[in-house]
């Protein structure tokens, strides 16, 4: 048996000058990684992109670091727009950070050495939620998991999964190989998953946009999947929530929802005329148990802190909690956490009701996001979330209990000081 | 008998095989500081990857796996070799920038993993032109002082 040769790269002009040191050693250094990555993957020509989102602004440890101040010191700028994702530390708010002042050292010259390299500092997981959003058909190199699969998906702009390291290549070379989501005939539907077994009045929830998106991401592998009998959403945060929770539970870069999605007017739209490869049924008893292993702690359950905005908060979900807090009211100093980007905190704060939202105990994180840094400060209760990402990395990340719940629940919650639900 | 495969990142490692019933996500699912698998949801958790040769059906998850694979590479906790059944484009990339920083090789092939045992002494190898080869158990002495990575 012979191992397959895999196509070598065919680097253009320009390409070749920028790998041959033409442009600085810091571009060589990122042309040379991308050309063996591109190799590795069997693309077999580099493409434009016209912007990048990095996702290396959070600290796992030096080699991220390394990594960034050796492209810095070998004199490389970013040769495209290009946004920054969360880093480890609130830089607005650092005094939330509960890790020692010496922990913080690295995290932070990780984020700086970003911004030297001239990416702009948006701290955010929601990108396509500020005036950097792509349009229909962009090509760009985006990392982190969430912000990919709402570009492919809802947006129609094209990346692919974007680890830490390569997306910061691509911006700095301002390429991308042409391979995987970038290409047209890997964009097509692969399995359907059809809802089945639910009223045809179908209420949009939040939570079912999220067991939506953990059920089809536990069950998909490279594969595109198309979602066909899902209601339109109320808003494209429960678009957002749904890719979240997708890109959380499995490797999902792209997803169609039949009739929602912009590729897929039709579910033949979403499938490129070709049968599907599989479909999966899913019935409302599925999604209720995804949901249910959601919660580690049953309902009743002492709480103590709300974690909100996982991917961050956009302006219509401030402007929900706005009007959830008016109506339920929570007094009982449970902090309400709620992680959004510099720039929508900024247009929230301009709209005046933030003194009043801090009043009821709502906290805002900007730069970071709750699951990945020492922001919470009680753990003698659970934490409950309406997010499916923040409910499963959590536990891991963080060792609490969580209680999941739709925005509704988690306020009542929190006004309650133990898990309750809103609606049946 | 040796079976041949699609080299992801380049390297030689010998090694016992860890055999995973489910994708890994290293961000999440593994400690850099450790090697021990800490993802919840995994049924492989509270086992170590230091020194074996990993063997999954795929990666999963997060875009940050990259950069946990780089720093345990660094670390000297990451697996010495890793073959999966699908590719995981993020998980090459941290191998990639772990070798151009710190000259430490971890290969990644692709092959199938049908009839791959947990605990069988594997050798792997990976050339930069994509090729790969994964040598089971019957043709290698069955020595634990052979484990650990080899240097490319």
């Amino acid at each position: 048996m012979r191992p397959v040769a895999p196509v070598r790269l065919i680097l253009d002009d320009v390409e070749r000058a920028l790998l041959n040191g033409e442009a600085g050693a810091g571009v060589a250094t990122a042309m040379e990684l991308l050309v063996a990555y591109s190799d590795a993957i069997g693309a077999r020509s580099l493409l434009p992109i016209q912007g990048a989102h990095i996702d290396g602004c959070l600290y796992h440890g030096e080699a991220g670091l390394d990594f960034v101040e050796l492209l810095l010191a070998q004199g490389a700028k970013v040769r495209t727009p290009t946004t920054l994702n969360v880093g480890s530390i609130d830089l607005i708010h650092p005094e939330i950070i509960r890790s020692a002042p010496a922990a913080q050292v690295k995290p932070r010259r990780l984020m700086e050495a970003h911004l030297a390299l001239g990416c702009v500092a948006s701290f955010t997981c929601a990108p396509y939620q500020t005036m950097f959003r792509p349009r229909f058909g962009d090509q760009v190199a985006w990392g982190e998991s969430n912000a990919v699969v709402f570009a492919n998906s809802v947006i129609g702009a094209r990346t692919n999964r974007y680890g830490d390291f390569l997306d910061l290549c691509c911006a700095v070379t301002g390429r991308a190989p042409a391979w995987g989501l970038h290409l047209d005939e890997n964009r097509l539907g692969q399995v359907l998953f059809r809802l089945t077994g639910f009223p045809a009045s179908l209420e949009a929830t939040d939570g079912m946009f999220v067991a939506v998106g953990l059920f089809v991401g536990a069950r998909t592998g490279d594969e595109v999947p198309v979602i066909e009998g899902l209601p339109p959403p109320r808003t494209e945060d429960q678009l957002k929530a749904l890719g979240a929770a997708a890109a959380s539970a499995g490797a999902v870069g792209l997803f169609h929802v039949v009739g929602v999605t912009p590729e897929a007017a039709t579910l033949g739209d979403a499938l490129g005329g070709r049968p599907p490869q599989a479909v999966v049924e899913v019935t409302p008893n599925d999604l209720r148990e995804v949901a249910a292993r959601l919660s580690t702690v049953p309902d009743g359950a002492a709480l103590s802190a709300v974690c909100l905005g996982t991917p961050h908060f956009s302006e219509d979900e401030w402007a929900r909690l706005s009007v959830l807090v008016r109506s339920l009211r929570p007094a009982r100093g449970l902090p309400i956490y709620v992680n959004t980007g510099r720039a929508t905190l900024e247009s929230v704060e301009r709209a005046g009701v933030l003194t009043s939202l801090r009043e009821a105990g709502v906290i805002p994180v900007v730069d970071t996001c709750t699951y990945v840094t020492s922001i919470l400060e009680a753990f003698e209760g659970a934490v409950m979330t309406n997010s499916g990402k923040w409910a499963h990395y959590a536990p891991g990340n963080l060792g609490c209990a969580v209680a999941f719940g739709d925005l509704e629940d988690c306020i009542a919650s929190a006004a309650a000081g133990r898990v309750v639900r809103a609606a049946p | 008998m040796k079976r041949a495969g699609r080299a992801y990142a380049p390297g030689a490692a010998r090694g016992s095989a860890l055999i995973l019933s489910e994708r890994l996500s290293f961000y999440g699912g593994v400690d850099s500081a450790t090697g021990e698998i800490i993802d919840h949801a995994h049924p492989d958790r509270g086992r170590i990857i230091t020194g074996r040769i990993l063997v999954a059906p795929g990666g999963r998850g997060s875009s940050s796996s990259s950069s946990v694979l780089a720093e345990a590479i660094r670390l000297g906790t990451a697996p010495a070799g890793i073959v999966l059944g699908h590719p995981d484009p993020i998980m090459v990339i941290g191998c990639l920038v772990a070798r151009r920083l710190y000259g430490l090789s971890v290969p990644i092939m692709v092959c199938p993993l049908e009839g791959l045992a947990d605990g069988v002494f594997l050798a792997m190898s990976c050339d930069d032109a994509g090729a790969a080869w994964l040598d089971p158990a019957e043709d290698l002495p069955q020595t634990p002082a052979l484990a650990g990575r080899v240097q490319a």
